[in-house]
């Protein structure tokens, strides 16, 4: 049981670290000098995550690593995040597409964790839940005023939309061990959250004047199992190599 | 019978006794054209001090070597937007326009303070920044925070409540460096040894030399001279050096037993000019990125804008 | 080279906790209500524990002149009969 649920917590701690470090790459460049504090503070808060859940994680596996050594030192196969997170920020669009469509999820998830049968990780949810109500306030606030803005915006969302809206699939989808967590009743089955998920999507992009993609043949998985697309390893290098090049040291 | 109306003498006059009595200017009170526009230059210059700054700081968030130095790296950077903030604000109560301020940022006419102009090349450079530039900035912003001008008073308030998290942090980090592998001390002798000098010539010109100081001095804007405020730094940071075993690059600096203060060695002034006239190594760099973030972002104010003016109303429309 | 936007000003008041009295914090702008609320928020929220937010576009406020100061307003004490201290019940251990 203790390793479906150190599953269950690098999954949260690594959406949350790969997460908060792309939202992270913005500061010193946002659009505007307000965007640089409210998508620092939605970087800190998914970080703080991270680094609550993965330290909960390496106490659990008991190998004698901490959050730092699982978030520095593991390879890109090790990494348990959803391909959502890892997309890049092609554009402020990107951004706001990869924030709505993953607390679309990350929302009833983290209320659905605070029930968890193991209850540091339901604070862990609960701290997660209330901070996420904020993110996808925000979230939602910029896609309806990209969506409804110029038609250059409109564009740049709904080409954002097209490309990323495939992803959320990943999270809503249930496997072997989140089966197995959910018979334990430490997490929910992610199977259950897809009708909140899908409908709260599908109501912002109608209010936001968008159009919801149709499903097509492109259904990106893996990133649960570890297989990522070619984002991440490039992400890793830059966020691993100062630590990586002086191995056993502290900072 | 209607009083005369005052000319600008008794004006002037009325202004400096209400400086010299302590008293704080707000935006709506009479004041010389040549304070205003001091002021515009002060506060503006600061604030693009502030977003710039974030440019060296944050170009190590993302290779940042653990996840709390992350988060703490974060947060400071962040709060440097912050501050930005609040000094363009406070400008703007002087009568002049955020994008006015920007403006002149991009075109290279406004500047900022050229610490910034000097690259992090290492990640004990994001500590030094904390322990070296960011102490220096409260040594002057101490005193800036009693400024005869209302709004700039209370933004440097609230600044300098926030800075002394990012001196702290920054001395831990370099800490953490000095006490570490030798590799890791060596990495912290050699940021202290870049950025030493340029540091001690962030308090601007010798007094001799300073153009704008009696003015600001007379109109307590500014509370002490650059040579003393300088001194006062000199003197914080010795015991901090020798404390974690790093060396300050400056053969002679002495201790002067009589007036029990430690005296720097001569600074080289033709460096601190070089780098005011635009040469320092990231000059072009910094001011470049700015412009491209500034143009990048415009379809997105352009939308917010476009957005509002469709649905023009004083609800909260989330 | 896209044309310059302007933003609107709007001014933060914040309560730090329920009773007291909301605080001018500074200034931010937004071309919205939301988008100002919200950075309100991000700006002033970070380190104080707040209760409430109100922001008010810049615009809107009216303002007493500096000048007519001595006009609106008396020297403090002046009217001594607006004081809780001029007033003196009567001695409350008289008893008939």
């Amino acid at each position: 049981m203790s390793a479906a649920l150190v599953e269950c917590l690098l999954r949260l701690g690594d959406d949350g670290l790969v997460l908060g470090h792309r939202l992270s790459e913005w500061i010193g460049f946002a659009p505007v000098l307000e965007e640089e504090l409210a998508l620092g503070n939605i970087a800190l808060d998914n970080l703080d995550l991270a680094q609550a859940a993965l330290g909960l994680a390496a106490e659990l596996e008991a190998r004698g690593r901490d959050a730092d050594a699982l978030a520095y030192f593991r390879d890109e196969a090790q990494f348990r995040n959803a391909l959502l997170v890892e997309q890049p920020n092609v554009d402020f669009a990107w951004t706001i597409a990869r924030q709505a469509l993953f607390d679309a999820f990350a929302l009833p998830n983290y209320r659905a964790l605070e029930a968890s049968a193991e209850p540091r990780l339901a604070a862990i949810a609960a701290k997660a839940a209330k901070e996420t109500e904020y993110h996808a306030r925000h979230a939602r606030t910029w896609v309806l005023r990209l969506g409804d803005g110029t038609d250059q915006s409109r564009a740049r969302m709904q080409a954002a939309f097209d490309e990323l809206f495939p992803y959320l699939g990943e999270l809503l989808e249930a496997d072997a061990t989140s089966r197995e967590l959910a018979a334990a009743g430490l997490a929910p089955d992610p199977s259950a959250l897809a009708d909140e998920a899908l409908a709260t999507i599908a109501a912002l992009m109608r209010e936001a004047t968008l159009v919801q993609p149709a499903p097509g043949a492109f259904r990106p998985r893996g990133g649960r199992s570890g297989r990522h697309s070619e984002h991440l390893g490039r992400m890793l290098a830059e966020m691993q190599v100062l630590a990586r090049a002086h191995p056993g040291a502290r900072w | 019978m209607a009083e005369p109306s005052p000319s600008d003498d008794d004006r002037e006059r009325r202004f400096l006794e209400r400086i010299d009595a302590g008293e704080k200017i707000e935006p709506g009170d009479w004041m010389p054209d040549a304070y205003r526009r001091q002021l515009v230059r002060m506060i503006s210059q600061h604030a693009h001090s502030e977003v710039v700054g974030m440019l060296p700081e944050g170009n190590w968030i993302t290779r940042a070597p653990s996840l709390k130095r992350k988060i703490g790296m974060l947060t400071k950077v962040q709060d440097e937007g912050g501050h930005g903030l609040y000094l363009y604000a406070a400008a703007e109560t002087l009568g002049v326009s955020r994008e006015e301020l920007v403006a002149a940022l991009l075109s290279g006419e406004a500047k900022y303070s050229s610490i910034f102009n000097y690259p992090t090349l290492t990640w004990a450079d994001a500590g030094t920044i904390g322990w070296l530039v960011d102490q220096a900035a409260i040594v002057n912003q101490t005193l800036l925070a009693r400024a005869s001008y209302g709004p700039y008073a209370r933004a440097m308030q609230r600044i300098c409540a926030e800075e002394r998290f990012h001196e702290r942090q920054g001395y831990e980090i370099v800490s953490a460096l000095a006490e570490g592998t030798p590799a890791q001390k060596q990495m912290a002798q050699d940021s202290l040894e870049r950025w030493w000098w340029p540091t001690l010539m962030m308090f601007g010109p010798p007094d001799t030399e300073s153009r704008h100081s009696e003015q600001l001095l007379r109109w307590k804007v500014k509370q002490l001279s650059n040579d003393a405020q300088r001194n006062w730094f000199v003197n914080l940071l010795v015991p901090q050096a020798d404390a974690i075993g790093l060396r300050i690059p400056d053969p002679a600096l002495r201790y002067d037993g009589e007036a029990k203060q430690w005296r720097h060695g001569p600074i080289d002034w033709q460096e601190f000019r070089t780098v005011l006239a635009g040469g320092g190594p990231c000059a072009r760099d910094r001011v470049r990125v700015r412009r491209e973030v500034q143009q990048r972002g415009a379809w997105v104010r352009e939308a917010a804008e476009a957005h509002a003016a469709k649905h023009r109303t004083a609800e909260l429309q989330p | 080279m896209s044309a310059p936007t302007e933003f609107t000003l709007w001014e933060v008041f914040v309560q730090e906790k329920s009773g007291a009295p909301h605080t001018h914090v500074g200034s931010i702008h937004a071309a919205d209500a939301e988008l100002a609320l919200q950075n309100a928020r991000d700006t002033f929220a970070r380190r104080d524990k707040l209760v409430s937010i109100w922001v008010v576009e810049a615009e809107r406020i009216v303002a007493s002149r500096p000048e007519d100061a001595a006009g609106l307003f008396e020297p403090g004490p002046a009217k001594v009969y607006r004081h809780p201290r001029f007033y003196r019940p009567a001695n409350p251990k008289q008893k008939r």
